[in-house]
């Protein structure tokens, strides 16, 4: 039988963990797959060359795949999303100086109320002519989607009363140190470089703002499925077993070497190890916090593309790009995300397989029992801060509540 | 036309210029990726952008084109998608565009194709560029090496040499590599005689 290889594109964050990992500990050659990694440095550079065929998958923002399908900004390309590389495991990062203002302690706070008193520095702020800047990874993120949630929710307004730009995850830091932007939403290590270049201070992680919050996916185009959908197959068994692997009592050391690597991260193995044993140093110098649940890869059926995800992610776009809700757009987006190729290719794994493919989406208080059809799956709080749910099946009632 | 081109590399913009003024489009602005890019690409106002595929700029760029008052209808990356051939050849020689919608494929192509052909050179002088320094890099450790023989066996420069050939030949490896393990034991071992 001949290895199919699969070029897939990365960007140096933590959380392209799943196929480096499934490539360098032989996971992928278990299940008779190659993968051959290509790191870019902006998530435009990933999707061009998943768009053109330069690679066959890539480790992508959900958005910017439901985006890509939709075609926000350039012709529309069929997109698929068979698994989820990860929740969560982003972290909002203020300038030292904002953090003094804010007053940000040294524990991780109250989304709420760091919410209420950066909302008189906001004010203040925009007042004096110079509004708060902060610096998000790319305009179709979860991370300016989750900065935005929280922004409104504590009532400042993301347009009118601060600025909202973008900068690359590696260059995050730079940004913040340069003093162009007062804070960043971007995910890890690059808070964590922030932190020890003595540049920022961490205040919320993004799983404060939605507990359980799809973050990186794996996006293919939709014809690579339909061509190569055994091989895909092998593809997502190897990355769900090098998940099992990553979540192991005494893996976290080697994965942090690993990942640290030149050729994938070329950070701090520290910050590294740090990230995927869900510790954070908030303060320079400061003992790094435990924080459970900061990235979430496996548990819970953590990799599973639920669709009311891919919904929530719509409802987003519509609210921040002010555009109408169009029923064939809703019906494309949620069809990005494939729980059918993710059953297909854990059929008979003994992984649990949730029985529904959507659900509502920040519903559930107290880790709660979820049909399967195979497995036993228990799903642990998804809430926002809030306290709202989603209901994928009235995104327009969901939006209509907020304004 | 305008065209603007933003590099990380200012030798590749010039190069890119040069061919592009050859092929009589001569109205382009360079870009400063070192400065306000948002200011310079408003103030400029061009038709097409050609930017380095690695431009660590690029997802402030597209954002910047989504809300962009000042290049008021939306931009995608080449007019015509369906030619996945020219779009390939864009994407292997790193050069990614920028095209205001409502431009012919016609006006296009013409432009994407010859930036595909001056990153190529570009790469190519790059390549002869490193091999020129690595060949100097290895005559000066066969210098060194050269040097350090004629002082410890009291031997003239053409015996120096010699030696070296021979060893190389014999071990079946590259004069440079027998050198720079000459000099490499030197500065290890040199106070040892």
């Amino acid at each position: 039988m001949s290895v199919e290889t699969f070029r897939i594109g990365f960007l140096p964050l933590v959380d392209a963990a799943l196929p480096i990992l499934a490539h360098e500990l032989g996971f992928a050659a278990r299940e008779g797959v190659a993968i051959e990694l290509v790191r870019d440095m902006t998530w435009a550079t990933v999707r061009d060359r998943l768009l053109y065929g330069h690679t066959d998958a890539a480790h992508m923002i959900a958005p910017l795949a439901i985006a890509t399908a939709l075609g926000r900004d350039r012709p529309a390309v069929p997109m698929a999303v068979p698994f989820v590389l990860g929740l969560n495991g982003n972290a909002v990062t203020f300038s030292v100086a904002l953090a003094r203002d804010v007053g940000l302690g040294d524990a991780l706070g109250d989304p709420a109320v760091i919410g209420a008193a950066l909302r008189d520095v906001a004010a203040a702020r925009k007042a004096a002519g110079k509004p708060l800047r902060f610096g998000v990874v790319h305009r179709y993120s979860s991370h300016n989607y989750m900065l935005r949630y929280w922004l409104a929710g504590v009532g400042i307004r993301p347009d009118a009363d601060v600025e909202i730009v973008v900068t690359s995850p590696p260059f995050a830091a730079d940004a913040l140190a340069a003093g162009e932007v007062d804070g960043i939403c971007v995910g890890e290590p690059w808070n964590s470089i922030a932190v020890e270049r003595g540049v920022g201070h961490i205040a919320l992680a993004t799983a404060q703002i939605w507990r359980r919050g799809v973050e990186k996916v794996l996006a293919m185009r939709e014809a690579v499925i339909d061509e190569r959908r055994d091989a895909v197959e092998a593809l997502l068994r190897a990355l769900h077993a090098a998940a099992a692997h990553f979540v192991e009592p005494g893996t976290a050391e080697e994965s942090a070497d690993i990942l640290a690597r030149p050729e994938y991260l070329g950070a701090s193995r520290d910050a590294v190890l740090r990230a995927i044993t869900d510790r954070i140093r908030l303060v320079p110098g400061s003992e790094p916090i435990h924080y459970p649940d900061f990235m979430f890869q496996y548990r819970e059926a953590a990799n599973f593309p639920w669709r009311s995800q891919a919904a929530w992610l719509y409802s987003q776009m519509l609210r921040w790009d002010r555009a109408d809700y169009s029923a064939a757009d809703a019906a494309t987006a949620a069809a990005v995300f494939r729980p059918d190729v993710y059953r297909a290719a854990l059929a008979g794994s003994g992984a649990p397989l949730p029985g529904a493919s959507s659900k509502l989406e920040g519903g559930i208080g107290e880790p709660l029992g979820a049909g399967s059809t195979q497995g036993r799956l228990v799903l642990g709080s998804d809430r926002f801060f809030d306290g709202r749910a989603f209901d994928p099946d009235d995104i327009q009632g969901y939006l209509a509540d907020f304004s | 036309m305008r065209i603007a081109i933003i590099d990380t590399s200012t030798t590749r913009a010039a190069i890119i210029s040069d061919g592009l003024r050859e092929a009589g489009l001569d109205d382009l602005v360079l870009i400063d990726p070192a400065g306000a890019l948002v200011a310079q690409i408003e103030a400029a106002k061009p038709e097409v952008i050609l930017v380095n595929l690695e431009n660590p700029s690029r997802d402030l760029l597209e954002d910047f084109f989504a809300m962009s008052r000042a290049l008021a209808r939306p931009i995608a990356m080449f007019v015509d998608q369906s030619d996945t051939e020219a779009t390939g050849a864009a994407i292997d020689a790193g050069v990614s565009a920028y095209v205001v919608d409502g431009l012919s494929k016609q006006r296009i192509k013409p432009v994407i194709d010859l930036a595909v052909r001056r990153f190529q050179a570009f790469s190519r002088l790059q390549r002869e560029l490193d091999e020129a320094k690595n060949a100097l890099a290895e005559r000066t450790v066969i210098d060194r090496a050269k040097a350090i023989l004629m002082k410890r066996r009291t031997i003239d420069e053409p015996a120096a040499y010699a030696l070296l050939r021979g060893q190389a030949m014999r071990t079946n490896r590259r004069i440079a590599e027998i050198a720079e393990a000459i000099v490499t034991s030197d500065a290890l071992l040199g106070d040892m005689e």
